[in-house]
């Protein structure tokens, strides 16, 4: 069946249909264009008609767009356009947003607890701490919406028994207490508000004083006299040595609940594990980047050794950004989720060794020793801020608890992790125009 | 990705085992497709129109789950996006964060190329390689349609870097559009406000384009499906990154949220995300604090899913770090971590050269071995075996003795004696303490290094040759 029409008709009718209209119309049978004049066309009507029919076949095209064909690409190539022509976007779009409501789920199989562990005792528990620290007790990777934080991110600052080489910008805090461990004690946690503080024994290592156990749990006593916060007692690394000052250490500050740094997997770790279970203390539990020895050693401080599971803190090993923190970040991170889903020989928290990061040449050298680079800039400035993304970093991976050393790089922790944790208030800042601000 | 096993992508493939993709079998092929280390493009054959249906439907099989939008145009196009995982030990992270630094069409002309320039001229070497930053942000400060246009131009014509131009004014972005149409550069941004006309403006110049909704992921969700309803899914979602305090907390659980939604098989919110740390810069006055908490609110969007960020800092100090946290995450975890323990060469060493010891850590060996190329120094570089650990963590660790490097010295054959005139072994300062022990089981001479191989020109000069031949 032939239909005829006149083609405004046409054009009226296509300009009245809107796309709720579209979804009853079809177009059925021929479309005869009966163009009669006699004697050919005049130019006038000629015009008329082209201008006629190409609206049309615009009004043709934008259906065809509503429907998901690129009609622009067509009438490009017919034409030889580069570009597609003119046509109001305005056809196309809605006229309100589509409203949609955002949902996401929490993960189910965060089902496992971590370890809550708390180090120093006050007088109630048989020490003579002022305060305790704990640490753990997580459902969720930190600052995660699934799961309430339920204790914030802990900090203790390095002390050491001796004169040790440092970085200036890092020295220049400790010139006047470097001789005097426990007035350096005093000072970062009065100036530097160190929530905890590390001693570390490295002279009574037999390459360097080879200082005696006795002597260095001297050095231990006269730290808990200085200050009234729970602190961590290193020693020199030396597998040989480390035990038995540790253990000298363990027994003079019995009751006050210190973390013994570290049990490792080449020393004598059952003597480390036996000293903490005979004087009520915490173990750390340090590997090298290595889930299955962490493990290991976790399992064997807990069967073979019997250290209670309150009792362990875990450092897997942290390097420096830009000398390997990818391993140490994504070690942590996978022995944290191995813990919230039910593997109870990882659910421990974690403390970082996040001093580490001043062996980065980037935190401490003047310039780059390589002239390709662009200037490095202030060290002063690079130091602290290489500890801070250090540690940061970490603190996303689930790390607890914090050894540091610039008092700068702990101030910005503090505040970014406490930010993050929910403890931070701060006046509410208005970005919606943040394009035009002067900054 | 929709789908886990090499099986499955396998069952598309044209099972010729004809070798051209350089894999031995089609099964093989498929394994590099589901750990995405090859395209299927790769596979001429399946290219075949014959095959059409099966590639199509595998490409869709295999696109990643988060929508992978490209900015710029030729050599410098970002590509952001892309993602698969939620955590990187998990497969890898793609397409790492774009870093867009900022400039605004109220700076002098001179302020502004200089900055630009100072901007794409950023540079740290590391592991062979330059660490870079990707983009300009063009900030309309000025509001006026005629000097945003001449502010893009003017950076259009210094650098080939993506560009994304801002403003909430459709007039302003569209003048900016006129001037880059050919740049394929990224609209910021459309809000609740104006994003009809921006609508508008991305469709008509097919430009990708960012979805503001700060703190409302409502609206940025119906936002997203009104776009790709119109017809564009060259969407970035802007959630708004507040600087500080509680707001700080809820834009970090955004971007959880969003990738996490995203990941999840949610596609209408599966985009890449943007950050803003540069309104950092409105919460702090003194410049290194702001500078210090732009880099800080950098990194921990970096590392929880940000895809492409607009920065303010261009202080070395912020940017070092931010680079390197970039490329601390995006690293792909499966590259292995050790080189080959051997005696390597450096420049043209002869029998007078020194002899370093350094570890098959592969970071500490490019390290060392680019501070002594980019110095010209001509040596032999001994990657001892302490299965990848560093030399401070094998020291302490014991994976690196005394006996270990005696047994490195038999093992690659290299005679001490009669390959060397000196007889010296030059040990990492963070080693020193192995001296006496290397000493004893090699029978060489043993001298300790500094602690940083940077400072090795410095202590060449002073300690080579060796006075004790
Ligand atoms: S090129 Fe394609 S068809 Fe040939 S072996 Fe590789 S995957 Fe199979």
């Amino acid at each position: 069946m032939t239909k005829k029409m006149k083609l405004a008709q046409l054009t009226d009718m296509l300009q009245d249909l809107n796309v709720e209209a579209l979804e009853g119309v079809t177009i059925e049978g021929d479309i005869e264009l009966d163009i009669s004049g006699g004697g050919g066309l005049n130019p006038e009507l000629a015009y008329a008609i082209g201008n006629e029919i190409s609206h049309m076949s615009l009004h043709m095209a934008n259906i065809g767009r509503i429907l998901g064909f690129p009609a622009e690409q067509l009438l490009a190539s017919a034409f030889g356009m580069g570009e597609m022509p003119e046509m109001d976007p305005a056809l196309a779009r809605p006229t309100e947003l589509m409203s949609s409501k955002f949902d996401v789920s929490k993960i189910e199989n965060w089902r496992n607890k971590i370890q809550e562990v708390t180090i120093g005792a006050t007088a109630a528990d048989g020490g003579s701490r002022k305060s305790t620290v704990t640490i753990g007790g997580e459902n969720a990777l930190p600052y995660y919406f699934d799961a309430e934080m339920p204790h914030k991110n802990h900090y203790t600052m390095d002390v050491f028994d001796m004169p040790i080489g440092m970085a200036k910008a890092v020295k220049g805090n400790y010139e006047d207490v470097i001789n005097d461990p426990a007035e350096w004690a005093k000072k970062v946690v009065r100036e530097f508000n160190a929530d905890m503080v590390t001693v570390h024994l490295i002279s009574t290592d037999p390459l360097i004083h080879d200082t005696s156990a006795r002597e260095a749990a001297n050095v231990v006593e006269d730290v808990l006299q200085a200050v009234d916060v729970p602190i961590v007692i290193g020693g020199s690394g030396n597998p040989e040595k480390d035990p038995e000052v540790l253990e000298k250490a363990a027994e003079v500050s019995e009751g006050e609940r210190v973390l013994l740094a570290s049990a490792s997997l080449n020393l004598d770790y059952e003597r480390i594990a036996k000293a903490a279970i005979d004087y009520g203390h915490v173990v750390l539990s340090w590997t090298q980047l290595e889930i299955n020895a962490q493990k290991e050693l976790n399992r064997k401080l807990m069967k073979q050794c019997g250290v209670p599971r309150d009792s362990i803190v875990m450092d897997p090993t942290t390097a420096a950004l830009g000398y390997g923190l990818d391993y140490a970040y994504t070690n942590m991170e996978r022995i944290r989720l191995a813990g919230l889903m039910g593997d109870d020989e990882l659910t421990f928290p974690m403390s970082s060794g996040t001093t580490n990061a001043w062996g980065a040449r980037e935190a401490w050298m003047v310039k780059s020793p390589l002239n390709q680079d662009s200037d490095w800039g202030p060290r002063e400035y690079r130091g602290p801020i290489w500890e801070i993304i250090t540690g940061l970093s970490l603190s996303l991976a689930g790390n607890d608890m914090f050894m540091m050393m610039h008092p700068t790089s702990v101030q910005v922790m503090k505040e970014i992790t406490g930010t993050l944790y929910g403890s931070i208030e701060a006046d509410e800042i208005d970005i919606q125009n943040w394009i035009g601000a002067e900054v | 990705m929709k789908i886990n096993s090499p099986l499955e992508a396998y069952k598309y493939l044209p099972a010729t085992n004809c070798g051209e993709c350089g894999e031995q079998t089609c099964m093989a092929f498929a394994a590099h497709l589901i750990d995405r280390s090859l395209k299927l493009e790769d596979c001429k054959p399946i290219l075949d129109e014959k095959f059409k249906k099966k590639y199509d439907e595998l490409t869709g099989l295999l696109a990643p789950e988060i929508r992978e939008v490209e900015i710029g145009v030729g050599d410098k196009i970002a590509r952001v996006g892309g993602d698969d995982v939620l955590y990187r030990h998990k497969l890898t992270f793609f397409d790492q964060t774009a870093f867009a630094y900022d400039v605004w069409d109220t700076m002098e002309e001179a302020d502004l190329v200089e900055r630009v320039n100072k901007i794409q001229d950023f540079r740290k070497f590391y592991i062979g390689e330059f660490l870079q930053v990707d983009m300009i942000a063009v900030r309309s400060t000025s509001d006026d349609p005629a000097k945003f246009a001449a502010a893009v131009k003017k950076v259009a014509e210094t650098t080939d870097l993506p560009l994304i131009l801002c403003s909430f004014n459709p007039e302003v972005l569209k003048a900016g559009l006129e001037v880059t149409k050919d740049r394929n550069p990224l609209i910021y941004a459309a809000n609740k406000d104006n994003w009809q006309q921006v609508a508008d403006l991305v469709l008509k110049y097919d430009v990708p384009v960012t979805l503001f909704s700060p703190n409302d992921l409502d609206t940025l969700k119906s936002m997203a499906v009104t776009f790709a309803e119109m017809g564009t899914e060259k969407i970035i979602l802007d959630p708004g990154t507040y600087p500080t305090g509680k707001q700080l907390k809820e834009t970090f659980n955004n971007f959880i949220k969003i990738r996490r939604a995203g990941i999840d098989g949610d596609r209408d919110i599966a985009y890449p995300i943007m950050a803003v740390p540069l309104t950092a810069w409105m919460a702090h006055d003194d410049p290194v604090d702001a500078s210090y908490w732009e880099t800080v609110v950098t990194s921990v969007l970096t590392i929880r899913y940000g895809d492409i960020m607009i920065l303010h800092s261009t202080e070395p100090y912020a940017m070092l770090p931010e680079l390197h946290i970039r490329d601390t995450i995006y690293t792909d975890p499966r590259k292995p971590v050790a080189v080959d323990p051997a005696m390597y060469k450096v420049g043209d060493p002869t029998s007078d050269s020194p002899v370093l010891v350094t570890t098959n850590f592969a970071l500490t060996y490019y390290t060392v071995e680019s501070d002594l190329d980019s110095n010209k120094i001509d040596c032999f570089l001994w990657a001892i075996d302490t299965d990848g650990l560093g030399v401070e963590a094998a020291v302490a660790g014991g994976q690196l003795t005394g006996s270990m490097v005696k047994k490195a010295i038999e093992d690659s054959g290299f005679d001490m004696k009669k390959d060397t005139t000196h007889n010296t072994i030059v040990l990492p300062g963070l080693a020193a303490r192995l001296q006496g022990d290397v000493e004893d089981e090699t029978g060489a001479n043993v001298l300790v290094g500094p602690a940083d191989s940077g400072r090795i020109p410095g202590w060449m000069e002073k300690n080579w040759p060796p006075e004790n031949k």
